[in-house]
């Protein structure tokens, strides 16, 4: 197999990671990540606690900066710009721009908890000046349809459940109308019980052809939902490929010993 | 219905006393804790009080008579006017000082951290009454004040004499001092906002201002309110200072009066002294409407409003009263 075959060149991968590192202080968090995410696809992401796995996550919409390497989603650099053989930074505002077309989804929800349901989804689009005030709230109340919360519109977060919660981020990521969303442990903070709300609504994304990129402990929804499963270990990717090869018959002793623990 | 407060009580206790037969009831009924102790510390301070109250009223060294007179004498008026236009002019500058200070804090260039560290180490240090009458001595200092390139010419010039009156004097100085306090009272409500809320704001390409404006500072408000509202009423007694920089306020106008007719110092001071009660209570008043606005989303409920309170509290009170008629 070649990669023309796998990778057609008229349209650009979703996500591209090139070599890239990242350190904390001495510590090496990332040590030479490469991931190439076709449209489309779903790829979940698992390691153990401290693998770098939400790092990786975090680089690729540059709230992290990569030491060395760089990132593209779209076919777009993320975060700077080429400049002949070197790469510069982009400003603030453009890397905002970027992100703007970037869904994140965070572990702990990070709602605005000062604005209603409706705002906090409506607030990107109209914030930006790519909708109308009326128009991003039209989109939004759509979105929570989507994600069954068409009736807590005017509610607060802080009077949702966790899942319900989530389920209002979720919406949030999908009115950037993003080309990508990543998820970082979205079921991490919730009680046991609310986990199937949160994984449902992102198992319909999964079948709806969007990108989706999960750092997740859900073995079980990983094999149901991912095209592709990568292990990461030390801030490198120890292997990847089908969820039925990566989770059934592991080739390292790594991700073995991972399963192993999870399962 | 309408009051859920009252529904409530009377709904938990309601079958123990009407369902139930009443020797049963006899032994389900617990008999609430005696507290004498808390009894005779009541009579105290009741006791306490109602001798201030009986002084203030006989005493006629206060001559309420004479504090009748001048309350809302138009000299004192004035003054109140005077003392409202420093406060309300120094307690905004001020807060828009102290963001932009706070803000300097917080940026990423060292320079600015060090400036704004600079200010209000230095305005912090100096006590207020040195700073105001360094001002009104400051066109001693500079004769003229010029807009222009630094060192180079100048585009506009000011005869400083003539800008610098003793209200623009007086609110400066004011400004001046309650920045530094307001910078780190706006720093830490800035510190005090998850640092998750900036992570979303960024991740979802919000406009840095937008971020600012609309996330991050209406949650900082939430402690920086109470906070500067203690602020401002250290800000409304300093106000008493202007005095000395010949500015007439409520206690410049009090104690001027004093000294044309000296027999009315002790009414004159309880003029001023309600006056600054009245002014204090007010901004109180704000700061719970200001705190409870928001509040929205903080918490699941909000608290309830003082008339909310009271109404509650009748309807409580009528229930217990309901019951104890029926037993």
């Amino acid at each position: 197999m070649t990669t023309a075959q796998t990778l057609p060149k008229a349209a650009p991968a979703a996500l591209e990671v090139h070599g890239v590192h990242k350190w904390y202080g001495t510590h090496r968090v990332l040590d030479g990540i490469d991931l190439t995410v076709r449209p489309g696809e779903v790829t979940v992401i698992l390691g153990p606690s401290g693998s770098g796995k939400s790092t990786l996550l975090r680089v690729v919409n540059h709230l992290e900066k990569p030491e060395i390497g760089h990132v593209s989603v779209g076919g777009e650099l993320i975060g700077v710009k080429r400049h002949g053989d070197r790469l510069k930074e982009l400003s603030e505002r453009a890397i905002l721009a970027q992100r703007g077309r970037i869904g994140f989804v965070f572990q702990n929800f990070n709602l605005f908890p000062h604005l209603t349901v409706l705002e906090n989804v409506a607030a990107a689009p109209a914030a930006t000046g790519r909708l109308t005030r009326a128009a991003a709230q039209e989109l939004a109340r759509e979105l929570l349809e989507r994600v069954g919360l068409g009736d807590k519109a005017g509610a607060y977060p802080r009077q949702l459940s966790g899942g319900q919660q989530q389920r209002v981020a979720i919406a949030r990521a999908l009115a950037l109308r993003p080309g990508i969303i990543l998820f970082d442990e979205p079921t991490s903070a919730l009680d046991p019980e609310l986990v199937g709300e949160v994984l449902a609504v992102i198992k319909d994304l999964a079948t709806s052809g969007t990108t989706l990129v999960i750092v997740t402990h859900e073995i079980g929804f990983a094999r149901e939902v991912a095209d592709r499963v990568v292990f990461i270990d030390g801030g490198r990717i120890v292997e990847q490929g089908p969820p039925g090869e990566v989770l059934d018959r592991p080739r390292h002793a790594r991700t073995r010993e991972f399963l192993g623990k999870v399962l | 219905m309408s009051e859920p407060p009252g529904a409530a009580v009377s709904l938990a206790e309601a079958p123990a006393i009407a369902d139930t037969p009443s020797e049963t009831l006899s032994a389900q009924r617990v008999q609430p804790l005696r507290r004498p102790g808390r009894w005779i510390v009541t009579a105290a301070v009741i006791v306490l009080v109602a001798q201030i109250l009986h002084g203030l009223v006989t005493n006629p060294f206060y001559q309420w008579d004479r504090f009748r007179y001048w309350f809302l004498r138009p000299t004192v008026l004035d003054g109140l006017l005077v003392t409202l236009e420093v406060a309300a002019l120094s307690a905004v500058l001020g807060l828009l000082g102290g963001i932009l200070l706070a803000l300097a804090r917080l940026s990423g260039s060292p320079v600015l951290r060090a400036a704004s560290w600079t200010y209000t180490w230095l305005f912090r240090s100096v006590p207020l009454i040195v700073v105001l009458i360094f001002l009104y001595n400051f066109s001693a200092l500079y004769k003229t004040l010029s807009l222009g390139v630094p060192f180079g010419p100048a585009f506009v010039t000011f005869d400083e004499s003539r800008l610098a009156t003793d209200m623009t004097i007086a609110v400066i100085g004011l400004s001046l001092n309650e920045a530094a306090y307001a910078a780190e009272v706006v720093r830490g409500g800035i510190l005090s906002v998850d640092q998750g809320q900036h992570e979303a704001a960024a991740a979802l390409g919000l406009p840095k201002g937008y971020q600012f404006r609309r996330i991050v500072f209406p949650q900082a408000l939430r402690s920086i309110t109470p906070n500067y509202v203690n602020q401002l009423i250290g800000l409304i007694k300093s106000t008493s200072l202007v005095f000395y920089v010949s500015l007439l306020d409520l206690f410049g106008a009090v104690q001027s009066m004093g000294s044309t007719y000296p027999g009315d110092v002790v009414p004159l001071l309880m003029v001023a002294t309600v006056w600054y009660l009245i002014l204090t209570s007010a901004v109180s008043v704000v700061q719970f409407y200001v705190e409870r606005y928001y509040a929205r989303g903080a918490t699941r409920t909000l608290p309830p409003t003082p008339l909310q309170k009271a109404r509650a509290g009748l309807a409580g009170l009528r229930a217990r009263l309901s019951r104890e008629a029926a037993v």
